[in-house]
């Protein structure tokens, strides 16, 4: 991909982007004023429904099917809830929007918002995101004193206010039921779904969620169009995605590319390959919570459906690279160590399930392995699989599976006496 | 409550009005609480039912619930190093070990005069800089032995 291509990132190198002021002289806000003054919400939602906008926080829903969802008819209020708990490890692309460029956050946020109906958005950011936070909030106070965000923005009648509210160190907060209830003050405990949150959500009130990438993608959509849009990434499978790649590269980092380039070409080209002296192992590539591939598995395209195929999930577009010296069950035990503490403790499967694999593992991390014991971690991940209220089971129990299945022979030497 | 400052109490009146329904102000509160005292004590927690007209107990499930609130005092500098995967491969093992050698304190526990506070944590969202910590709400990247004599030595 050309740097002309890209269109996330593109002005990152700019200084001071995070101001209004440069952010206007680079075509700021220009999507907001076509979407508000010149364009229907029907008309929006169209355009981003053809744009084939799929979720960019891991689920890969597309986004314009789930504003649909929202009823248009009600006498609740409705809300937008932006999911910036960019909590699935390996992952730090939101981040780098968030402070780059906050006000192309602010900007997605106005056209969905006006695209929906909305009139409170909430963004929902990590904890630990403290000085992010305290960014958006300028860039909030900045946006409202030059009229595009309060009320009547841009003279269009359309009234939103933008919060911007801190969780506090819960990974499972980053699941939008759980992130629904964290919001309202509570534990971060996933709800029943159905309802979805666009019925029932926030206060109980039609909601929609969306991940921060996700949001960022909308004014590109509204000014330069769908067609374009599909052109750019696949006809099913829209734009870019901000990879994060992690591990032993020589040039770990975001890299904003098309969906659809190819795994290895993301790894060996743009991350400049494996650090002297270090051999590739094996590949986590959508986050923690995606199945494992090993270095042979690597030929293949970044999108959702080549990952879903080969075993394993896009998530995040987070890329773990794991180089030849490393024990998988080092990186077992990692995995198993963080489901356990992350389990919200609400479903019986996860919160004993996760916790008996840990120990299990750290047993064989610690010389004390059994024969049955990768049987056992298989069984107690199968019982997990499914059988939760929300998808950290399966996060836990997929990747958990993968390297017991994939690294078999590696894991049976430690499970000897 | 006495012991908070007039200007967080300020904050707090003002965060508490921003939402439609005052309850969900609860994590906001406790971290203006948690920003000025340095941890969420029992009668903080107490002061905070009141005024969102919550339960107590609501209030200290959600103070329990959440890694980042802490009951008790810590250090006056909280060393948080990633202990997940990213950082693993990049050696925060070692990092670990080397912060337990040098503060003599194992993760959990704070060193005698009150300075240092060291805790394990799950991904900080700041891989591509691994190994990395957090001290208290700075990240640091890239960590050596040698870099962290070097942060630990510029603090006061």
């Amino acid at each position: 991909m050309t740097e002309k291509e890209k269109y996330l990132t593109s002005l990152f190198g700019l200084k001071n982007l995070h101001q209004l002021e440069i952010y206007l002289e680079n075509g700021g806000y220009e999507a907001a004023k076509k979407a508000l003054l010149e364009m229907k919400p029907t008309d929006i939602l169209a355009e981003v429904k053809a744009a084939n906008l799929r979720g960019r926080g891991g689920a890969g829903f597309p986004a314009g099917v789930k504003w649909g969802f929202v009823p248009k008819e009600t006498d609740k209020p409705k809300y937008l809830c932006v999911n910036a708990d960019e909590g699935e490890p390996g992952t730090f692309k939101d981040k780098y929007i968030m402070s780059h460029n906050p006000h192309l956050l602010l900007e997605g946020i106005i056209i969905t918002a006006y695209c929906v109906g909305i009139h409170h958005a909430f963004i929902y950011i990590r904890g630990e995101y403290e000085m992010i936070a305290q960014r958006l909030e300028k860039a909030i106070a900045e946006a409202k004193k030059k009229g595009f965000l309060g009320q009547n923005i841009l003279h269009s009648q359309f009234d939103l206010e933008v919060i911007v509210h801190r969780g506090a160190g819960a990974y499972i907060c980053g699941e939008e039921t759980a992130l629904l209830e964290s919001l309202e003050g509570k534990r971060g405990h996933p709800r029943l779904k159905p309802p979805f949150p666009a019925s029932v959500g926030l206060f109980n009130c039609p909601t929609v969620i969306n991940n921060v990438e996700t949001i960022a993608n909308v004014p590109f959509i509204i000014l330069k169009g769908a067609e374009w849009f599909t052109r750019v990434g696949l006809p099913k499978d829209g734009g870019t995605r901000i990879f994060g790649v992690s591990g032993p590269v020589k040039k770990p980092g975001i890299y904003e590319l098309p969906l659809g380039t190819s795994l290895k070409e993301l790894i060996f080209t743009y991350a400049g390959g494996m650090r002297e002296g270090k051999k590739l192992k094996a590949v986590i590539p959508g986050g923690l919570s995606a199945p494992i591939l090993t270095a042979e598995e690597i030929d293949i395209t970044l999108d959702f459906e080549s990952l879903v195929n080969a075993g394993s999930m896009l998530g995040s577009g987070a890329v773990i690279v794991i180089d030849q010296e490393t024990s998988m069950l080092d990186v077992l035990r990692v995995v198993s160590k963080f489901y356990a503490h992350e389990s919200c403790g609400q479903c019986t499967p996860c919160r004993i399930g996760v916790s008996w694999i840990n120990k299990i593992v750290n047993r064989l991390a610690q010389g004390g392995g059994q024969p049955d014991d990768l049987e056992t971690i298989a069984r107690l991940a199968a019982a997990i699989k499914g059988k939760t209220l929300c998808p950290l089971g399966d996060a836990a129990a997929m990747p958990i599976l993968a390297i017991v299945e994939k690294f078999k022979d590696e894991l049976l030497g430690s499970t000897k006496h | 409550m006495s012991s908070l400052s007039p200007e967080t109490k300020n904050k707090i009146a003002a965060v508490v009005k921003r939402y439609p329904h005052k309850q969900a102000a609860l994590l906001p509160v406790l971290h203006l609480i948690q920003n000025e005292i340095g941890f969420i004590p029992e009668e903080s927690q107490a002061w905070v039912a009141e005024l969102l007209d919550l339960q107590p107990a609501r209030v200290k499930e959600v103070v329990t619930f959440y890694t980042m609130f802490l009951e008790k005092p810590i250090g006056r500098y909280h060393l948080q190093v990633c202990s997940n995967l990213s950082c693993t491969l990049a050696g925060a093992n070692d990092i670990l070990n080397y912060l337990i050698d040098k503060l003599k304190i194992k993760p959990g526990e704070t060193t005698a005069d009150g300075r240092f506070t060291l805790t394990t944590v799950e991904c900080l969202g700041a891989c591509e800089h691994a190994p990395c910590m957090m001290v208290n709400c700075d990240y640091y990247g890239q960590l050596t032995p040698a870099k962290i004599d070097e942060i630990l030595d510029g603090l006061e």
